[in-house]
């Protein structure tokens, strides 16, 4: 392949942790319709590009950074609706992960608060409701992102307008933007100096299938700047319940030093020194595990585009049982800075994964066979390699140590106690 | 086992005491209690020597804190003035009510503090420490190659590397730390298996001697915790809590003009520091309570510092209508909630925080406010640090002091902190490890050598304080451990 020339990029996000990251490697900045090698695009632009109207071509030397149906793990409503299908084939497999409990709960899977969508499940979710009526419950709406819209409840009545316009097809309704998801409020977040907090991680996927996806050691904690109280009173104050950044940012307790954030590794020397180390390798196991577990389900309906990549930015609220859950999966995780530290941590993450999905920097050939030596990764650990999994031995990089500060170790005791060696192959 | 048992005799009541004392662990927990003693309280003097000398032996020093401390309090009393609000001052019903429903969300609070300044920054006291003399001492006007080229000009015995080297043996290249060996690249059957083995042990035997020789190599994170409480004899029994409730109700009733202060503090410091913000509300907890524990008062016995002392409105130099204020004797200065901030990444609970804090602070943290001869002062580790810069980077001592950069103006702060808010915190407490460990606060005069030497070659290209101040400004990347060690092992001399 002797393609000479330097990278030509678009993109249609102005942040400068994209564009400075373009620069310093000398890729040449082109316009949209000129060609290009590299396009770094919003969610709605990719709509476009795979639209069937359009009937764009991506060429071998093109790489875009979303998965054509990406939606089908970051909307809200979808990811659900994924992940209790992908259960229900290993239920009916005899797989041992579907294991169920004495209670009829998923053992390894139960990590996705229970969630209907509506209007198309009301009568189903009046009925869970019921058999706890004082749960507290979110409304989100399926397409939005920063924490818009979203609102709690704990009162059927609050949620009325939902039931009068109920379907009884399970199609997702015309105007998505009026579906909502309803999702059991998490009311007893593990809280730390007494304040609720959730985890922003990093994931990149290379491809579905085989299934390769690495896992950004540096992610972080967002903490809520106002006190938590599960009381009732405090249901609309969306400062104490919602983490999000573009919220906080406007309470009036926002600090932009540290913008309310704590990097994961405080949280784990935290957690080990107050909690053990036993349990704190356990939390961060089952942090990994349903990670994968996630992209997993949704990777048989993924289009498994060679052109695509993509960085999710996960989002998962631990309880003060020390188990973690699955919020929601952002596809374009913010760009934006809101602190000085924030803007090197962003900054590096671009870095780290144009290293990993633009091999040397060069003009892309969209047939390699994306695997990265392992001294590009940079601050990326490989979360999960199919095609390792599956072939002999080498199980040990099944496992991230992300969680550690100090990086990977070789050989730390797999002490979770579930059967997930034999799984994990 | 019980000592209700027909069985026992008169004749051998005694033997039967004492085994009963040791199964039943009492004798451990005694010796516990002993050993603490004897790491708190100075060693018995000559009987004639009167009390001051237990406080501090040398005259000079002795009247220089009692200046310090005057000026501290003419400082307080004038801000007391000019805002016209009562040093202390009993709450109205209402807004006692208020503060015990805020109890775990003060930091919510948004009080105008605008008007309030801390009493002191480390600098002030700085340069006091500068203008320490001794009488008896013929200095000379002209600093030469003979005497000391730094900001201390007292004659003070500070060690020097070799005997550094012994009293840190522990440090020693070919012995295992945590902070070095637990490294991702050494795989953990070298060391830190075993070490988290023996730490296991230790605290099961519940053995303080033992704990503090084992912490001199490390903590591992998860027995941490435990073993600080174990060094510091802090049991957090039920009469432990009792007495922090009986403070927090303390702190409901009366309103300090200190707590203002407090609040300002945890506000400038605690609150902007990325690892410590979320553990602001604990902050509160502690120090308004600290402030008011009148045990505090017994470390005076053995600190130089004598507690300030206010009288009732109107009766001016009566005695008996003398309270010592604040309750606790302790004047927070510009700072001091960093040295409870990390200690709520290991203690959770409010009142075992709080004892963890206040035993620390009484054995450790009062000596690096407070003017005194002792090894582990502020004055010595000043003496000592400059010491050992000049000794063994002499070259980069004399180029700083060209540039009016005495070393000393950087790292004061760092000494004074014990270096909280500068260091990550997980390298802040294996440093606090050997803090306990030795009983002594001369590691860091020596952490602070340590970064000299790492940034020598940096410092040595500026050329003014400012840029000598950038150079160090960030301290968060530093690896403690093996600074120390190459610092006191690896250099050559």
């Amino acid at each position: 392949r002797i393609m000479a020339g330097k990278v030509k990029w678009v993109t249609d996000i102005e942040k400068s942790v994209l564009i400075n990251n373009f620069e310093k490697r000398g890729w040449i900045q082109v316009a949209e319709n000129e060609d290009w090698n590299f396009y770094w695009m919003s969610v709605q632009t990719i709509r476009n590009v795979f639209s069937v109207e359009t009937g764009y071509r991506l060429s071998d030397d093109q790489i875009v950074n979303h998965f054509p149906n990406h939606y089908e793990l970051t909307r809200k409503d979808l990811m659900v609706k994924n992940i209790k299908r992908y259960r229900k084939e290993l239920e009916k497999e005899g797989s041992p992960l579907a294991e169920k409990d004495e209670n009829g709960k998923y053992i390894y899977l139960d990590f996705v608060p229970v969630t209907f969508m509506l209007p198309a499940d009301y009568n189903l979710f009046v009925e869970e409701f019921r058999k706890n009526p004082s749960s507290t419950w979110i409304m989100k709406p399926c397409g939005k992102a920063q924490g818009k819209g979203i609102f709690l409840i704990n009162k059927l009545s609050q949620i009325k307008k939902w039931s009068r316009d109920s379907k009884t097809s399970s199609f997702v309704s015309q105007s998505s933007k009026e579906a909502y998801v309803i999702s059991l409020y998490i009311n007893n977040p593990l809280l730390i100096g007494g304040k609720k907090f959730d985890l922003r991680l990093y994931v990149l996927v290379s491809t579905y299938r085989p299934l390769r996806c690495y896992m950004y050691k540096l992610g972080f904690c967002r903490f809520c700047t106002v006190k938590y109280t599960p009381s009732t009173s405090e249901l609309d104050n969306m400062f104490v319940h919602l983490t999000n950044v573009a919220i906080q940012k406007h309470g009036d307790d926002y600090n932009h030093i540290h913008g309310g954030k704590w990097t994961v590794s405080n949280l784990r020397l935290y957690l080990e020194s107050t909690r053990g180390k036993e349990v704190t390798n356990k939390l961060f196991d089952e942090i990994h595990w349903i990670i994968v577990q996630s992209l997993k389900a949704v990777a048989p309906v993924m289009n498994n585009d060679k052109h695509c990549f993509e960085c999710y930015g996960y989002d998962i609220i631990i309880d003060d049982k020390l188990k973690p859950w699955l919020i929601e999966v952002n596809a374009s995780p913010s760009l934006t800075s809101s602190t000085a530290n924030d803007r090197i941590l962003k900054y590096n993450l671009i870095n780290d994964t144009l290293n990993i999905a633009v091999p040397n920097g060069e003009i892309p050939d969209c047939k390699w066979n994306k695997s990265p030596p392992k001294e590009v990764l940079g601050n990326y650990e490989v979360l999960y390699d199919e095609e390792m999994a599956q072939s002999d031995g080498s199980d040990r990089d099944l496992r991230s140590r992300s969680g550690q500060s100090s990086g990977v170790k070789g050989n730390r005791a797999r002490d979770s106690g579930k059967p997930v060696l034999t799984t994990w192959k | 086992v019980s000592l209700h048992n027909p069985e026992i005799k008169l004749e051998s009541l005694k033997e039967d005491i004492k085994d009963f004392l040791k199964t039943s662990g009492w004798e451990k927990k005694l010796q516990n209690a002993v050993y603490s003693e004897l790491n708190v309280f100075p060693s018995p003097c000559h009987p004639s020597a009167p009390p001051e000398h237990m406080k501090e032996p040398l005259a000079y020093m002795r009247k220089a804190q009692g200046s310090w401390e005057k000026r501290i309090l003419k400082s307080l009393n004038s801000m007391c003035t000019e805002l016209s609000i009562p040093l202390a001052q009993k709450r109205p019903v209402s807004e006692q009510k208020e503060l015990l429903n805020k109890w775990n969300e003060m930091g919510t609070d948004e009080p105008d503090l605008s008007l309030f300044r801390p009493v002191y920054a480390p600098k002030d006291f700085l340069e006091v420490l500068m203008n320490l003399r001794n009488p008896n001492y013929e200095n000379g006007e002209q600093p030469s190659f003979r005497n000391h080229l730094g900001l201390i000009q007292v004659p003070l015995k500070v060690k020097d590397i070799p005997e550094l080297k012994e009293d840190f043996s522990e440090l020693g290249l070919n012995i295992g730390q945590l902070g070095i060996d637990d490294s991702a690249q050494v795989p953990p059957e070298f060391f830190e298996n075993e070490h988290v083995r023996i730490g296991q042990k230790v605290l099961a035997e519940q053995d303080s001697a033992a704990a503090q020789q084992y912490v001199r190599q490390g903590c591992p994170t998860a027995l941490r915790a435990d073993l600080w409480a174990l060094i510091l004899n802090i049991s957090n029994q039920p009469e432990d809590i009792l007495y922090y409730e009986q403070l927090k109700s303390n702190v409901i009733q009366h309103d300090l003009l200190v707590d203002s202060l407090i609040y300002k503090d945890v506000k400038l410091t605690a609150s902007n520091d990325d690892y410590y913000f979320v553990f602001e509300d604990y902050l509160y907890q502690v120090l308004l309570c600290f402030s008011r524990d009148t045990s505090v008062l017994e470390h005076f016995t053995y600190s130089s510092a004598t507690p300030p002392k206010s009288y009732i409105r109107g009766k001016l130099g009566m005695e008996e209508y003398a309270v010592f204020y604040p309750p606790n004797g302790v004047i927070p200065f510009h700072g001091f909630s960093m040295y409870v901030a990390p200690l709520c990444f290991l203690y959770h609970e409010p009142s075992k925080l709080y004892q963890i804090f206040r035993e620390m602070y009484v054995r450790f943290f009062f000596r690096l406010h407070s003017i005194s001869s002792h090894p582990s002062g502020i004055v010595s580790l000043c003496l000592l640090f400059e010491t050992l810069l000049q000794t063994h980077l002499p070259q980069l001592f004399y180029h700083l002091r060209e540039i009016g950069a005495q070393p000393l103006r950087i790292s004061f702060k760092w000494m004074v902190r014990a270096f909280s808010g500068y260091l990550a915190t997980d390298q802040l407490l294996l440093l606090w490890d050997r803090i306990l460990g030795y009983n002594s606060l001369e590691i860091l005069a020596v952490l602070a050598a340590a970064v000299f030497a790492f940034r020598a070659v940096n410092l040595m290209e500026v050329t003014s304080l400012a840029a000598a101040e950038a150079v160090l400004a960030d301290l968060s990347t530093l690896k403690v451990m093996p600074l120390l060690q190459i610092f006191l092992f690896a250099t050559v001399t």
